[in-house]
């Protein structure tokens, strides 16, 4: 089947992933080869919360590509602000564009929005939902540094709030992985994430954890993620939780050497900085190959000659 | 499990209680106590002028206390019925034409339900004033909306869109 939005990484195959994967790696190996693809493409930006990084990334993309952008600018300053719905601003703005990302707060926005235009949308966030685009570049780093099968993996941090972490959750039941989560009780997995992970995989594949201890010698690739200040009641409790979920070069001592640090940035104390300079540290490559990444899934989204056709029965 | 006696539309004690309609439709097994949402979750509030008898936690063989809704005047779809298997899985739509019940049959759980639930997720798109009508799918052991995909499974009355 061919996809004409990007909403969730769930909808993806291994098939389909591959196929973004094989294709962004043949990009970042020669970017010039599809510096011409899209000179007539522009891609309408609706960011209804602040991200400029991923939205850079997006603009980047894009004019690698050929093409251009237009953004709907920040929330303060368009329509929204008089109250226009959402199924009325992507209506308007599909006019202009050839197709569209939206980045907004409340979840299950961009399977809505996808219902109300014709144009490619890809969802860039929805609240506490997806972010398909991340997970892609997740993907991209990993297999990169470690491989997707025959893979043991730690993601560690807020697992309840940490749309990225539930997105690349979903997409690695596709690959032979052994998932451990690892966080604080109050900030596990969400029960809707994990049901839909054992509904993906039979459950062996996924464990979780209080402490990273028992798992970190076993492990390919740590994820981390950043446990906020807001998710706790007072700054007591939240020093005392987010330390145990902090790393420094002397809880890599017990790591296998090959151990492949990530984390989708900004970081605040997740990770100590003498780990950047280690060969542990993939988090700004991972950042940068978000470029590529996008590159490749725009090109898939967007062109008549290619799609993203996976091995899906539906 | 014939209990053909209890829910037949005919003459017994039990359904005296409630007026017999002419032209219809008879949800009989609803669960004790869920007769309102019955109607709330098919829409009807007598705003349009049906005829509308509903008795609640009347004795019956089946449930030590059920409830009956009567609807003259109009025949209820199977796509129409088959949401109330939400709330009441065990209740038997008695299609009812010049006083004789002309069909009988369960209720169905659908695969979606749609414009009938409300999310309870605050932070979903569906809660906002968008142009959009919920869509739940439903799984074995409750519901999961369609666009945040949060899992309901108690009390899913209390989502009725009303
Ligand atoms: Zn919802």
């Amino acid at each position: 089947m061919r996809h004409d939005h990007l909403i969730t990484s769930k909808q993806l195959s291994r098939g389909d992933i591959e196929t973004v994967l094989d294709y962004a790696a043949e990009i970042d190996a020669d970017p010039s080869a599809v510096a011409d693809r899209h000179t007539d493409t522009l891609l309408g930006l609706l960011f209804f919360e602040p991200s400029t990084r991923t939205k850079m990334s997006f603009e980047t993309a894009m004019k690698r590509l050929g093409g251009d952008v237009v953004d709907m600018g920040s929330v303060d300053s368009s329509s929204v602000k008089k109250g226009e719905t959402l199924a009325d601003t992507v209506r308007v703005i599909e006019g202009y564009a050839d197709g569209l990302v939206l980045r907004h707060p409340k979840q299950g926005a961009a399977t809505m929005a996808s219902e109300f235009v014709d144009v490619p949308l890809v969802n860039a966030g929805d609240g506490a939902g997806h972010h398909p685009t991340q997970t892609m570049l997740d993907l991209y780093t990993i297999r990169e540094n470690a491989g997707l099968d025959d893979l043991t993996i730690g993601i560690m941090g807020d697992l309840k709030y940490g749309r990225t972490v539930h997105s690349l959750a979903y997409a690695l039941t596709n690959f032979d992985a052994q998932q451990h989560f690892i966080s604080p009780e109050s900030l596990q997995l969400p029960r809707e994430v994990v049901y839909d992970l054992h509904q993906q995989q039979d459950g062996t594949g996924i464990k979780e954890h209080d402490s990273l201890e028992e798992v970190l010698p076993s492990l390919d690739v740590l994820y981390v993620t950043r446990i906020q200040r807001e998710r706790f009641p007072d700054e007591n409790e939240y020093q005392k939780v987010a330390g145990e979920y902090q790393i420094d070069a002397e809880t890599l001592e017990a790591a296998s050497d090959d151990l492949t640090v990530m984390h989708p940035l900004p970081r605040v104390d997740e990770i100590a900085p003498e780990i950047d300079e280690t060969h542990h540290a993939a988090y700004f490559e991972q950042a940068h190959n978000g470029v590529p990444v996008r590159m490749a899934l725009l090109d898939l989204l967007l062109s008549d000659d290619r799609g993203i056709r996976g091995e899906t029965d539906e | 499990m014939s209990d053909d006696h209890d829910h037949h539309d005919g003459n017994d004690d039990h359904e005296l209680r409630v007026s017999k309609i002419r032209d219809g439709t008879v949800i009989d097994h609803v669960r004790g106590g869920q007769a309102l949402n019955v109607l709330a979750i098919l829409g009807i509030d007598g705003t349009n002028g049906e005829e509308v008898s509903v008795g609640m936690n009347v004795p019956s063989n089946r449930f030590a206390r059920k409830d009956i809704v009567k609807v003259e005047g109009r025949e209820l779809s199977q796509d129409e019925v088959d949401v109330l298997s939400l709330i009441a899985p065990d209740a038997t739509i008695n299609i009812v034409r010049d006083y004789d019940v002309v069909e009988k049959h369960r209720v169905e759980r659908p695969d979606v339900v749609e414009g009938v639930l409300s999310c309870p997720n605050a932070g979903c798109i569906t809660t906002g004033d968008e142009p959009v009508t919920s869509r739940f799918s439903v799984l074995e052991d409750g519901v999961r909306c369609s666009y945040c995909e949060t899992i309901v499974r108690d009390e899913i009355a209390s989502l009725i869109d009303t």
